[in-house]
């Protein structure tokens, strides 16, 4: 007998007689309010906020001269872009951009300045962006290596909780779920920022 | 604390003779740096988690589902395993059985092997700890690295894990800092020289030494916090990003996770993303979670499906809730046992009140040391409380302790007390004599029974019993 057939057997002589049971799903689901509705922006930028990221909130037509500010105050010079990213945003930027095509090699990814890149999604009420894999995301490893990350999100991609998260991802793409930089509470049961990610997680809302 | 005074087994190879839970708590308590460790972090995490669950207004009916889910789960298995299995195959991934830790450990061996490999890094993992794969594996010549950082403060310092989460949870910051400073050296890039205890920059410590490693690698080991049976995805959540470092960059991934961390579908994972990370680390959401399905992004992808006796815990009534855990650790951190006693007197990966249950549920009570663990808990309900899958771990304590081999002092008088109490006239015909024997009851007994009396008044014996005297006047009446 093989042990898939083994381990089988076990379960169905284990759980023979045994009543099945219903899911009660009486907790909050998927919220009535729309993606972007007032007040969840101020939410998701007060949670990530928790989390020691840097957190702006700017209009479409402010976005250029915020990332230009924001690079050059690293300073980041040579930044990973994956295709996708909205080329208008990078603008007034004075960066060395570096593409992903051909992909990149791990010490050459660990030797770029950071990465920018959009989301798949926004979660308000835990602080957390979603990344697919998706136009202007790239692949996982793209936003893992690099020191320095920067994430536009655009207003009208904030949900308001995890059931409207999970219902509008597709488990088929890789997924990755940032909140806020790397961090560790192996040290006394306390948070501390800064471990193998990103050191540091700027996030732009796009409203 | 040495491995000999503590003799932590491997689950698959249970403690040494002798040892009892009672006995090492006894040694661990004398340890007053250790007291006060635990102290401070499991003080540090209650707050925190309270804070992020009471700020849910709907907790209670999360874990309600949480619980009523898992509990569908392992009612169907057997439908849901052989449904992932289809799923991870559709998705380019290798689905491999191992009904023991052994033979998890040979597919493992020979997975990496096949790669032609002799380094790996790991992503923390209980599963993995539980079959002893490290050592395993470095009996065929491949040398596992860990890397999260208590694991690798655990590694480093030849020392055993004390908690589910934070394995190094009974070293503090300046311990952790000698560890580094000294070993480093002998498993890859040195501690820088002038390395301080501040948190910081042991964190940053810990990144320049796995850094290169990282890069470099073929062939990462992971668990996995939950599959999704409908869909064949894989989660992991943590907080570092050495798990994404492990899951992402490497040319081949092997996932070792048991059979009951199964969910059925996709969106069950609403339930399971809110009650984790709250529970465990006490953070609304922890820093980094990955979902992957099948071979992604290019990668060459195993999964190992581990039975190594959850088949058995299935099997047993009141005992299979236990399957229903999510290694949280919320009820270690509330324990007043853990947190004097610590993760290393109960001698199993698995410390802590769920340990106390699951460590004799998965290899029975052979031993000394496992048919004590059942009597390391003072019953208080407070892990049963912030258990986020609602596992009643005071009943199933109770229930382990009624199968377990009692004393045959405790056996004898519970045999003598059986055969009083079984027959009217034989009571009765002893408490007479009780009364009349009375001012003769000593204030202590003697011998090993004073152990009772040290702490107890002895109640005094009435003259006469309750039925006499009911008798005796027809209930007052006389």
């Amino acid at each position: 007998m093989s042990s898939r057939d083994l381990i089988l057997a076990r379960v169905r002589a284990a759980v023979a007689g045994v009543p099945d049971v219903e899911v009660p799903r009486a907790y909050r689901g998927t919220a009535s309010a729309a993606a972007g509705a007032e007040g969840l922006v101020e939410l998701f930028a007060e949670r990530v906020r928790d989390y020691k990221a840097v957190v702006h909130v700017v209009a479409e037509p402010e976005v250029p001269a915020l990332v230009a500010r924001s690079v050059a105050e690293r300073p980041a010079r040579r930044l990973a872009v994956p295709g996708g990213f909205p080329a208008s945003w990078l603008e007034q930027s004075e960066i060395d951009q570096v593409t992903d095509e051909p992909r990149l090699g791990a010490a050459d990814l660990d030797a770029v300045d950071g990465v920018l890149t959009t989301c798949a999604l926004a979660i308000a009420e835990t602080g957390t962006i979603v990344l697919d894999a998706g136009p202007g995301q790239g692949r996982r490893a793209l936003t893992l290596v690099p020191d320095y990350h920067l994430c536009l999100v655009r207003a009208d991609q904030i949900v308001a909780g995890v059931p409207d998260a999970v219902a509008r991802l597709d488990p088929v793409r890789p997924l990755t779920w940032i909140s806020g930089p790397s961090a560790t509470s192996d040290i006394e049961l306390n948070r501390v920022e800064g471990v193998h990610g990103p050191r540091t997680l700027e996030v732009v809302i796009v409203v | 604390m040495s491995r000999t005074f503590l003799g932590m087994p491997g689950i698959a190879s249970p403690g040494k003779s002798g040892q009892t839970f009672p006995g090492n708590a006894a040694r661990a308590v004398q340890n007053s740096q250790l007291r006060f460790n635990l102290r401070k972090a499991t003080r540090t995490i209650r707050a925190r988690r309270a804070s992020v669950v009471n700020e849910l207004p709907d907790w209670a009916e999360l874990r309600q589902a949480g619980k009523a889910i898992k509990d569908h789960t392992l009612r169907n298995l057997d439908t849901y395993l052989i449904q992932l299995e289809e799923a991870v195959t559709k998705a380019g991934g290798h689905v491999h059985w191992a009904a023991d830790a052994d033979e998890a450990n040979r597919i493992v061996a020979g997975l990496v092997k096949a790669t032609g490999e002799t380094e790996v890094v790991k992503v923390k993992s209980m599963a993995t700890q539980e079959i002893g794969l490290n050592e395993a594996l470095l009996e065929e010549g491949i040398t596992a690295y860990e890397t999260d950082l208590a694991e690798l403060i655990v590694q480093l310092g030849d020392d055993w894990p004390s908690h589910i989460l934070v394995p190094a949870i009974h070293r503090n910051r300046s311990e952790i800092r000698e560890i580094f400073a000294d070993n480093m050296s002998g498993w890859g890039r040195p501690a820088p020289d002038d390395l301080t205890d501040d948190p910081a920059a042991l964190a940053e410590a810990a990144r320049l030494h796995l850094r290169e490693r990282f890069l470099a690698s073929k062939v990462a080991i992971s668990g996995a916090n939950f599959m999704i049976a409908e869909t064949g995805t894989l989660v992991v959540l943590e907080s570092e990003g050495n798990g994404r470092m492990c899951l992402t960059l490497p040319e081949t991934l092997i996932s070792v996770v048991g059979i009951e961390k199964l969910l059925p579908t996709w969106r069950d994972l609403e339930v399971f993303l809110q009650l984790l990370p709250r529970s465990s680390t006490g953070e609304r959401m922890n820093p980094y979670t990955s979902m992957w399905t099948g071979a992604t992004e290019g990668q060459d992808f195993h999964l190992v499906l581990l039975d190594n006796g959850r088949t058995g815990v299935l099997a047993d009534e009141v005992g299979r809730q236990a399957l229903r855990c999510i290694r949280c650790s919320a009820c270690l951190n509330v324990c007043p046992v853990y947190e004097r006693a610590g993760g290393h007197a109960y001698g199993s990966v698995y410390p802590g009140p769920i340990g106390a249950i699951l460590t004799p549920l998965l290899r029975g009570m052979e031993t000394e040391l496992d048919r004590s663990l059942p009597y390391a808990s003072s019953l208080c309900g407070a892990c049963y409380e912030v258990c986020p899958v609602a596992i009643d771990i005071p009943s199933v304590l109770v229930e382990l302790r009624a199968r377990a081999r009692h004393p045959w002092t405790e056996r004898a008088g519970m045999a003598a007390a059986g055969w009083v109490f079984n027959r009217s006239g034989r009571l009765a015909r002893l408490q007479r004599i009780g009364g009349q024997m009375r001012t003769m009851v000593p204030k202590r007994l003697p011998g090993p029974l004073s152990g009772w009396t040290d702490t107890r008044d002895l109640p005094r014996v009435p003259k006469e019993s309750f039925r006499d005297w009911w008798n005796r006047t027809d209930g007052g009446s006389r």
